[in-house]
């Protein structure tokens, strides 16, 4: 079974992160990079976490990553993977495995973003093998 | 200022239920103060001092002290998760040094068995304000499987294996036995733990800890109320916090905060991990234990596969006995905040009055330490250093 069949809840949107969760309804992946010092981050913030400025600007991220670490949740009604997957732009971000054999999921495994509907808000981004 | 020799730990009390169903959530809160008042020799009326995390009903600290009828001229509220109550020993021991208080209590109550709480496997709603909730709520961080992919990793960076993860839980249930109270009292062995049902990659059952309702309370005094006692004398030596997180995005799932409190903790106490002889290590999860660990000094970083194989963490075998009353693993996790009943078996074992099967002899210097949160996103550290006077 995949995580298509778990029921996704929405995200909590907030003005700081509507932008990120507009770009989802569009299939695209944003991160933040900081003018100030340079620095991509994630979860995105208006304040950069390394620096404190508050030249933080939106980023389109490639959607390719590989995965840092994973674990599949077997005592559930639709077992799934959660997983930590860096992206080329160096940011490690919590997310799902999906589209895949669950039992053939491997650290260090080449993924690519997809997007997935969730109960009532905006697609949240997901990674399937690239 | 140091903290080193400016308080005692004068009384500790571990509640004995695991079920709660007849009482209380306040009820409990009151209980536990009343089992470590009279296990100090203190009364009610001597506490000046109260601390408590986000356990405690209502407002808190406020509603604990309404129930209680306490008058106190010092209140900390410190949330740090299941290790706000060694941080909570830390700064009973600041505020004392400072003149703040004399006596301070410290509480923990729960009952997720009697509510029915899904606590391991069920995520938790949280606020929507709360700053990560969009960005991993949708994809069901549960607390295994979060703890799940820090034992994920370390496996796969320094060939860590879930048979030497069961040796954690195999020590616990060597000490549990000895243990009335604890709720599984079964000794088990390597091959249980690894036949045990998977719950998440690569946790099993018996890797995690228990659900248990209950609680316990915990006295700090100043040198002259503790002398005045008729107790053995703990005298708290040093402590460490820290709160370790996502790094903005660079994450490193292989080791804790605790790689900041312990050297905190032992340079305050001038001692050193080879002086610890009993360790009391929050215990969510075996691999809590396993790089907690590591990360306190009692081993290489990548080596606490090896350190804690073939029994080396049972009281009379091992180099380094641990969570002597069976731990989180067998014994008790009240609330799901294990960081209190690791304060009160270390005091147990300082005093002799561990149960005669575990206890160390000359048990002269432990070690607490309390994670809170999760290891795989964001967690307080905290670590605590006793000696028996």
């Amino acid at each position: 079974m995949s995580a298509q069949e778990r029921k996704i809840p929405a995200p909590p949107v907030s003005p700081e992160t509507q932008p990120f969760w507009d770009a989802t309804a569009d299939g695209r992946l944003m991160i933040k990079k900081c003018a100030g010092c340079g620095q991509a981050h994630y979860y995105p913030r208006a304040l950069c976490p390394f620096c404190g400025s508050d030249r933080t600007e939106w980023l389109r991220a490639s959607g390719r990553g590989t995965i840092y670490s994973y674990s599949v949740m077997r005592r559930v009604p639709v077992p799934y993977a959660l997983a930590y997957v860096t992206l080329e732009e160096g940011v490690t971000m919590m997310t799902n495995i999906v589209d895949g054999d669950l039992d053939r999921i491997r650290i260090g495994q080449a993924v690519k973003v997809v997007f997935r509907p969730t109960e009532g808000g905006p697609p949240v981004p997901m990674f399937a093998p690239a | 200022m140091t903290i080193n020799g400016k308080s005692y730990i004068v009384g500790v009390y571990e509640h004995p239920t695991r079920k709660a169903d007849d009482k209380s959530l306040p009820q409990i809160h009151a209980e536990v103060a009343k089992g470590a008042l009279a296990d100090a020799g203190l009364g009610k009326d001597d506490v000046d001092g109260y601390f408590c995390a986000g356990d405690a009903p209502g407002l808190g600290g406020l509603s604990m002290i309404d129930y209680m009828g306490l008058r106190v001229r010092h209140v900390d509220t410190t949330e740090t998760g299941g290790s706000s109550y060694v941080i909570h020993v830390a700064h009973a021991a600041l505020a004392i040094a400072a003149g703040k208080c004399n006596v301070a209590l410290i509480t923990l109550a729960g009952r997720p068995r009697a509510e029915g709480m899904a606590t391991g496997t069920a995520p938790r709603t949280p606020a929507s304000s709360t700053p990560d909730a969009p960005f991993e709520f949708p994809f069901g961080p549960t607390v295994v499987n979060q703890y799940a992919m820090c034992a994920m990793r370390h496996m796969h960076e320094f060939g860590t294996t879930s048979a030497q993860l069961a040796w954690i839980k195999v020590a616990a249930s060597q000490h549990a036995q000895h243990n009335p109270h604890a709720m599984l009292r079964d000794v088990v062995t390597v091959e249980d733990v690894v036949n045990s049902p998977m719950i998440s990659d690569p946790l099993r059952r018996l890797d995690c800890c228990v659900i248990s309702d209950g609680g316990g309370a915990i006295i700090v005094a100043r040198p002259e109320v503790a002398r005045s006692l008729q107790r053995p004398r703990v005298v708290v030596r040093g402590a460490g916090e820290a709160v370790k997180h996502q790094m903005g995005g660079k994450i490193d799932l292989t080791y804790s905060g605790a790689v900041w409190s312990g050297p905190a903790a032992f340079a305050e106490a001038g001692v050193t991990p080879a002086d610890i002889k009993y360790a009391s290590i929050y215990d969510s999860f075996t691999i809590t234990v396993l790089i907690t660990l590591e990360d306190l000094g009692f081993c290489k970083k990548g080596r606490g596969g090896a350190f804690v194989s073939d029994g080396n963490l049972i009281a009379g075998v091992g180099k380094l006995p641990f969570n002597t009353d069976g731990g989180g693993l067998c014994n008790n996790h009240p609330a799901n905040r294990g960081g209190l009943t690791k304060v009160v078996e270390a005091v147990r074992q300082l005093r002799g009055e561990a149960h005669p099967k575990v206890q160390v002899k000359n048990c002269d210097v432990a070690l607490a330490h309390g994670t809170g949160g999760s290891l795989g996103t964001r967690h307080g550290s905290a670590t605590l250093i006793m000696e028996r006077e």
